[in-house]
């Protein structure tokens, strides 16, 4: 498979995969601290599907994601920093303090949001690529969703319409085997997701997670062929997670010694690294250097979000409607 | 220049006038053009009372049949709504809130304060509600406060043709999530209503019949029981303050404060159950802030907390009536 990406293409892929692996292992460490409230699901291990998925969009496109939703920010450039502060409860952060982990959202670059609900972006992105449509723009709509989501009523609806109205959307059902502790091989009633793209009328694609090479290339098809006007695509991004649902499950529903052996064998920044620098495309100390600004960056922005303000009291009322 | 036209005809005329003035407005929902991809004509049916009839002929393109798949279209309502659009989607039934909520409650309600004050979902859900059609229970019900009590919706309930085409053209300027809710016994109710583009603001209550006896507020249909009661009372001698909230979220608290403490008699008319209704939510409030000016206690007139059932003899005896309205003012002024 040849890349279709330039050097710059290249650094970014890599660059933003880091990133969302930087931030999740320091929210892993500092999670444990207690220090940060909440439910925090991390997207350690499923870097390759949001960036290669993501670097197929533009500013205008959105994307509806998840209660795993760190990466699909990232990915869609939400800046970190703010996301930290988010996650730290500060009024410094994203969303001011009043979202948290699981409705991190930035509707300027496109991100309509991290999503409490199992399932429930489906039908909103839905809604944004009809806008998209109706106003002749070729702009697109990513939904992410998990094996869990992938069972829901509102995912179903979502593909019948968005093949009933020939929408310009992108579902991304990213299968990590569990869905909170219940096996993906238990609850989902047929072989692959992506089987269920026939009963819609679209196309359904199966690539594998841990190779961003494979995720970018399907994506890049998926992406055009809605730019296009082809209608929806189904795209299930086989892969797995590294942490629990949530942080302090113990996952003892897995098998002994599964991660550490995906760690070892298939990591997607591992594989995207070997690749790379055999080929000579990129050099092993151009990827450290990404490395080192990475964890300048994150480290910077959990200093920061630690020293940051709370919310104020006044905030409690704010933003409950535009005007009331 | 205003003149008679129906209630349904007020919503018609109100999406016609939106459609026509900003192309971002959009109109979604089960056969509201009716007949796509059948053989007959795209807008036969126009809804299913055929409350947006003539609408698709209209504005080609923007007057969108979905599948039964409420979740579905309520929730692109609210994502084309966040993308620069502003959906009028009709839920057909109130009741069908059952099959989609999640869509308007954790999703659009939620968008604005859960986002920072960045999102701005300007979508309105319209939905026919209440009882006396013999439709039983799963096509009668109100509901309205179970909307009410959700931060970030706002919710408007119509008793009259000219507030209706006002409240509905607001509600589609309006920048936040609306309920918009239409009594289906009310479609054919005439009144008179201005040819012109008007709007009628949110969380102003219309003061239907001024009086210094007894205060009376009521909702949506109600308000046309509470004047029926009225003109009643007035042969008697009683003289009725009738308040029309007409939004109850915002709500107009003030209105019926004002009121109360003139009167110092309270009934308040509710089609819906009695529990965690708009009538104890009313009641709750003049309790805590007009305590002293109470000669009597308050007296709210609602459905018994059943489901609407189908019969006509049981119907007619759910809903509340004129006559029992006037029984609940009399018990309120004579009380001693």
């Amino acid at each position: 498979m040849s890349s279709s990406l330039t050097r710059e293409g290249l650094l970014q892929a890599y660059r933003t995969m880091r990133t969302i692996r930087e931030f999740e292992e320091r929210l892993h460490v500092d999670f444990a601290t207690g220090e940060i409230p909440g439910f925090v699901h991390l997207y350690a291990g499923e870097e390759a599907s949001a960036t290669g998925i993501c670097m197929h969009l533009n500013r205008d496109d959105y994307i509806a994601s998840t209660h795993r939703g760190h990466g699909h920010c990232i990915a869609k450039g939400v800046d970190p920093v703010g996301m930290m502060a988010e996650i730290w409860g500060k009024r410094t952060g994203t969303c001011k303090g009043k979202g948290g982990s699981m409705h991190i959202a930035d509707l300027d670059v496109g991100m309509l949001g991290a999503n409490g609900i199992v399932g429930g972006g489906g039908p909103l992105i839905c809604g944004t690529a009809l806008a998209s449509k109706l106003r002749g723009s070729n702009n697109v709509g990513v939904c992410f969703f998990g094996d869990g989501a992938s069972n829901q009523g509102t995912i179903f609806e979502a593909m019948n319409l968005a093949a009933v109205w020939k929408l310009p959307v992108i579902f991304v059902g990213e299968n990590n085997g569990y869905a909170e502790a219940t096996a993906s091989k238990f609850s989902v009633a047929c072989e692959n997701i992506a089987d269920r793209a026939s009963a819609f009328g679209m196309p359904g694609v199966i690539t594998d997670g841990f190779d961003f090479f494979a995720v970018h290339e399907a994506a890049g098809e998926a992406v055009k062929r809605a730019r296009e006007g082809g209608g929806p695509t189904l795209l299930e991004v086989k892969l797995s997670r590294y942490y629990g649902h949530f942080e302090g499950d113990q996952q003892t529903y897995r098998a002994p010694g599964e991660v550490q052996k995906l760690r070892e064998t298939k990591d997607c920044l591992m594989q995207f690294a070997r690749r790379v620098t055999s080929r000579g495309e990129l050099s092993m100390a151009e990827l450290e250097a990404i490395d080192v600004e990475v964890k300048t960056l994150i480290d910077a922005s959990v200093v920061k979000a630690k020293a940051d303000p709370l919310p104020l009291p006044e905030d409690l009322m704010a933003d409950v409607y535009v005007s009331y | 220049m205003a003149r008679k036209i129906t209630y349904q005809q007020a919503i018609n005329e109100a999406l016609d006038q939106e459609m026509a003035r900003d192309p971002s407005v959009i109109v979604m929902g089960e056969d509201v053009a009716g007949g796509a991809g059948a053989p007959g004509e795209e807008d036969s049916w126009g809804g299913v009372l055929g409350v947006t009839k003539g609408l698709y002929a209209k504005h080609p393109g923007r007057v969108l049949d979905t599948p039964i798949s409420e979740s579905g279209y309520i929730g692109a309502a609210v994502g084309a709504a966040c993308n620069g659009m502003r959906p009028v989607a009709e839920l057909m039934f109130i009741d069908f809130m059952g099959v989609c909520f999640d869509q308007i409650f954790n999703q659009a309600a939620k968008f604005r304060y859960m986002f920072g004050g960045k999102a701005k979902t300007p979508v309105v859900i319209r939905a026919m509600y209440g009882a006396g059609f013999r439709a039983a229970a799963q096509h009668s019900q109100c509901l309205y406060n179970i909307f009410t009590h959700i931060p970030g919706l706002k919710v408007v309930l119509p008793s009259n043709p000219y507030d209706a085409k006002g409240l509905l053209i607001q509600s589609i300027r309006d920048n936040d999530p609306v309920i918009f809710l239409e009594h289906k016994a009310l479609y054919t109710m005439e009144g008179d209503v201005p040819e012109e583009s008007y709007i009628v603001p949110f969380g102003e209550a219309a003061v239907v019949q001024e009086g210094d006896d007894v205060t009376i507020v009521a909702f949506g249909r109600m308000v046309n029981y509470a004047k029926d009661a009225g003109a009643s009372l007035r042969k008697k001698g009683v003289q009725c303050e009738i308040i029309d909230p007409r939004t109850t979220s915002p709500m107009d608290f003030d209105t019926i404060l004002e009121s109360v403490e003139r009167t110092g008699r309270l009934v308040i008319v509710d089609e819906s159950h009695p529990r965690c209704s708009m009538a104890s939510d009313v009641s709750g409030f003049i309790a805590q802030e007009a305590f002293r000016a109470l000669k009597a206690p308050i007296q709210m007139v609602t459905a018994p907390h059943v489901p609407v059932p189908f019969a006509a003899s049981l119907e007619d005896l759910y809903i509340p009536s004129p006559a029992r309205i006037e029984e609940a003012v009399m018990r309120v002024k004579e009380y001693r």
